[in-house]
């Protein structure tokens, strides 16, 4: 019963997704295309919160459901991963009009085709793997 | 109650929603970040005995596939019970846009003309929804995160290599866009 939650979690996350119109090809076009607010409003509004949020457990030294203090881990100190690996990101988020989470919530709102996407990216993600400790991070 | 969720929410409520996403996965211990799924299920399917990247412990992971049913599921609720009458509110100079690249704008979510199989038979639909899977797949994992890792969790820290991971998604972004695209349209 514990891990209800996630999927709860999940389903919250797959409804906030749709609603919110993050899943729309033609919203990310929209965005890359600097044609409306929507996008940018999103974005922005989460992150402006998300920054409150933390500070708001680190300064009240919070704790989880399970009693323990919640801590937060600092990404690695680099840049080129950060860059190349986000650039070719971004060239998948633009044409397929969706980031990870959406192209599984589109799957669920019944664009089948999202399988080929999702096959894609464990593709993607095997070839990162094999070719990792030859690539500049 | 229903009526009003069923409406296109404003942007701020989205984002706001999306943020309280963050809050609920770290008062449950972990860290909102969804490409990890995609290694994790390399894993699952064996890549660990041909790549050492993939021999780790993927069922401490496990939450994280349950918040991915999760997601596909809250999409298949939204599709059939939370849809509203209106079509998409598209900015008109995104549909004239796209009109000139030959994607029609339907008022749906996504163009139809290109989300289904008889487009995806075509040389160019499989190389637009495999390859753009790849590089999701090839770059989340390069740079460690996607926009929930990055985007939203790691700038909230603020987080300067996310900062750099962001820059470089819409720098990604903008050259499909407005450079690729002429090209494959």
């Amino acid at each position: 019963m514990k891990s209800v939650k996630y999927t709860l979690a999940g389903i919250l996350f797959g409804i906030i997704m749709s609603k919110s119109e993050a899943i729309s090809w033609y919203r990310i076009q929209e965005m890359f295309r600097f044609q409306s607010f929507h996008m940018f409003g999103i974005i922005g509004t989460a992150v402006i919160t998300g920054v409150i949020a933390v500070w708001l457990m680190k300064k009240m030294k919070s704790r989880d459901v399970e009693g323990n203090p919640i801590s937060f881990t600092d990404k690695q100190k680099a840049w080129r991963r950060y860059l190349f690996g986000g650039t070719i990101f971004g060239l998948g988020w633009a044409l397929t009009g969706a980031c990870p989470g959406p192209v599984f919530v589109l799957l669920g709102q019944g664009y089948l085709v999202m399988i080929i996407v999702i096959i894609g990216s464990l593709l993607g993600t095997f070839v990162y793997g094999l070719l990792k400790n030859r690539l500049p991070h | 109650m229903l009526e009003l969720i069923k409406q296109p929410w404003p942007w701020y409520t989205s984002g706001l929603a999306i943020s309280f996403i963050m809050v609920i996965l770290i008062f449950f211990g972990k860290s909102f970040g969804f490409s990890s799924n995609l290694r994790t299920m390399c894993s699952m399917l064996g890549a660990g005995k041909w790549v050492s990247f993939f021999n780790f412990d993927w069922k401490a992971q496990r939450w994280n596939l349950l918040f991915l049913v999760g997601a596909v599921i809250g999409g298949f609720i939204s599709a059939n019970w939370l849809q509203s009458d209106t079509p998409l509110n598209l900015s008109q100079a995104t549909i004239d846009d796209l009109r000139k690249l030959n994607i029609p704008f339907d008022g749906n979510i996504v163009p139809s003309a290109l989300f289904n199989w008889d487009f995806l038979a075509t040389g160019k639909g499989l190389l637009i929804f495999l390859g753009g899977g790849f590089l999701i797949g090839f770059g989340t994992r390069y740079a460690g995160g996607c926009t929930s890792g990055h985007a939203i969790s790691g700038l909230s820290n603020l987080q300067i290599p996310s900062l750099i991971a962001v820059i470089g998604f819409f720098m990604g972004g903008l050259v499909m866009t407005h450079l690729i695209f002429p090209l494959i349209f």
